[in-house]
């Protein structure tokens, strides 16, 4: 009888947690079922590689893609050399005293600062006060900004999962201290780096609010010849069909935000080989 | 009283980690081309010894020593440069402990540190020192392979080959066998006796049979103090100190 009862409890709480984890899947194939099913109708080689037309109402999405791309790469180029040097410098150099636990608490608040809120900062800073105007070297940085947290955090964590021993080899070897994290520490921690890397960018690809006052073009048909020109960026191309122009085609809409999303996809996925190739190949 | 005979000397060597004291007040020497086995049971101040002497210890901040080491007569702390002391006096650590990099990369990685570039110089110094630590004839056909790849006892040899391919005087070898199977641990021996010809050997180890197999003179440590250092025979056959007898003969530890 109380062997029943137990089993029973068993098949329950299973059924409940499995239930839970089944929540997660289900939105994210929801989100990306309708998008694929409405959006796919309008993607082909034009909506690719075309400049809108008609207020927005026909042709491609290209100088938006273009955007979103400079946008990526602007905010790789000062984001992961600070990213890293910083990451390097806490976890190896630092001492554990008052001035790195204020930066330790700098860098958890810094992550968790609104976005829009890095917007304005941008505006302010990057925008107005140095006079790079709206811009794609004022938004890449911008968005720079806001990843940096991540990046940090992610090669830290890396950093710091480089076994001890590693280090101590090199020490023993005779290698100095920058040597030893150039060659003994800073390799295998390599691809936790990446990782991280590529999942911030891919974060900083989608972001409206921070591009919104620092470089996004609301109608931009012509690609940016430098980096102080504006650009379009895809989600905020797809927020300007979504509200601000009366009457487009609901496909354009969801196609825009299928190459938005396939683009995330897509990095995401080459972040995910990129840690399961090294996890293979790690053998300690 | 100078003896050139003396490679190291310790003089009032006390070493503490955060207060707490690892060694008391050290006095010894180790002697050029020996084999100087310190046994003892855990926590009795061995591996700190060892640490001390390529001053791997300067990385925990909490250690603290005073007294004097001196190597070629010379004090670690105040006259030598910490890299230079380290590429002469070579470590093996407990575990296998190779970098997950090919087997001619971990030989090449002091040299390379060293300001060698030169391919076909790296090359002679990784022949030479695989055949130095018995390891040439086993591994010379995957010198590319990941270093990982090795069986346990042949890691350990190819640490002890890194470790000569700085051309060190001192090696220092920290239970090397702990994790070793009879065959392999036989082999490291065999190295350890052929390379006294030209280094000068410390080996800490938990197993007194093998101090007693290699070792030409034999220190005992215990709770940070070195309780008496003496030829291996007359530690093993007749041992001045009572504690000393009680260790060997498995009274504790």
């Amino acid at each position: 009888m109380k062997l029943g009862n137990a089993k029973l409890e068993e098949k329950v709480v299973f059924f409940f947690l499995f239930l839970s984890t089944l929540m997660i899947v289900v939105p994210v194939v929801l989100v990306i079922a309708v998008i694929i099913s409405r959006g796919s109708s309008v993607l082909n080689w034009e909506f690719l590689t075309a400049m809108p037309r008609s207020g927005m109402r026909a042709g491609g999405i290209f100088p938006a893609i273009v955007g979103t791309f400079y946008l990526v790469a602007g905010t790789l180029i000062f984001a992961l050399p600070i990213g890293i040097f910083s990451a390097i410098y806490l976890s190896e150099y630092s001492k554990r005293n008052l001035l790195t636990r204020i930066i330790e608490l700098a860098i958890v608040n810094l992550a968790g600062v609104p976005s829009v809120v890095y917007g304005l900062f941008g505006l302010g800073l990057f925008v107005v006060f140095l006079k790079f105007g709206a811009s794609i070297l004022a938004g890449s940085l911008t968005l720079a900004v806001m990843v940096l947290p991540v990046i940090i955090t992610a090669s830290r964590e890396a950093l710091q999962s480089v076994p001890k021993t590693f280090r101590e080899v090199s020490y023993s070897l005779g290698a100095t201290k920058w040597q030893t994290i150039r060659h003994a520490v800073l390799p295998h921690a390599l691809p936790g780096i990446l990782t991280g890397a590529i999942l911030s960018l891919s974060r900083a690809a989608g972001e409206t609010a921070p591009i919104l006052f620092t470089v996004a073009a609301f109608y931009l048909p012509r690609l940016p010849k430098s980096v102080f020109d504006q650009a379009m960026a895809l989600p905020y191309h797809l927020y300007v069909l979504s509200t601000q122009v009366p009457n487009v085609r609901l496909e354009l809409q969801y196609g825009t935000a299928l190459v938005l999303v396939g683009l995330i996809v897509g990095a995401n996925l080459i972040a995910v080989v990129i840690r399961s190739y090294f996890r293979a190949k790690k053998q300690w | 009283m100078v003896n050139t005979d003396q490679k190291i000397q310790i003089q009032n060597l006390t070493v503490t980690y955060a207060g707490v004291p690892a060694l008391k007040n050290a006095n010894f020497f180790v002697q050029e081309n020996e084999i100087l086995g310190i046994i003892g049971p855990a926590n009795s101040g061995k591996t700190t010894f060892l640490r001390t002497l390529n001053r791997l210890n300067d990385l925990d901040p909490r250690y603290q020593y005073s007294g004097e080491v001196l190597i070629d007569q010379k004090d670690i702390y105040r006259k030598w440069n910490v890299f230079e002391l380290r590429k002469k006096v070579g470590m093996v650590f407990a575990l296998p402990s190779p970098l997950p990099i090919s087997i001619f990369e971990n030989l090449a990685y002091g040299p390379r540190r060293d300001g060698i570039s030169n391919r076909k110089r790296l090359e002679e110094i990784v022949e030479q020192s695989l055949k130095a630590a018995f390891l040439w004839d086993e591994a010379k056909d995957r010198l590319q392979e990941s270093a990982m790849k090795l069986s346990g006892g042949q890691q350990q040899r190819l640490c002890i080959a890194r470790t000569l391919a700085l051309e060190p005087e001192v090696i220092l070898f920290d239970e090397p066998c702990s994790g070793l199977d009879p065959i392999s641990t036989a082999k490291i021996e065999d190295a350890m006796r052929e390379l006294k010809k030209k280094y000068t050997l410390i080996l800490v180890t938990n197993n007194t049979k093998q101090a007693a197999r290699v070792s030409d003179r034999v220190a005992f440590f215990l709770m940070g103090e070195l309780v008496e250092i003496d030829q291996a025979q007359k530690i093993f056959t007749i041992p001045k100190d009572k504690r000393t007898e009680g260790y060997i003969s498995g009274r504790y530890g």
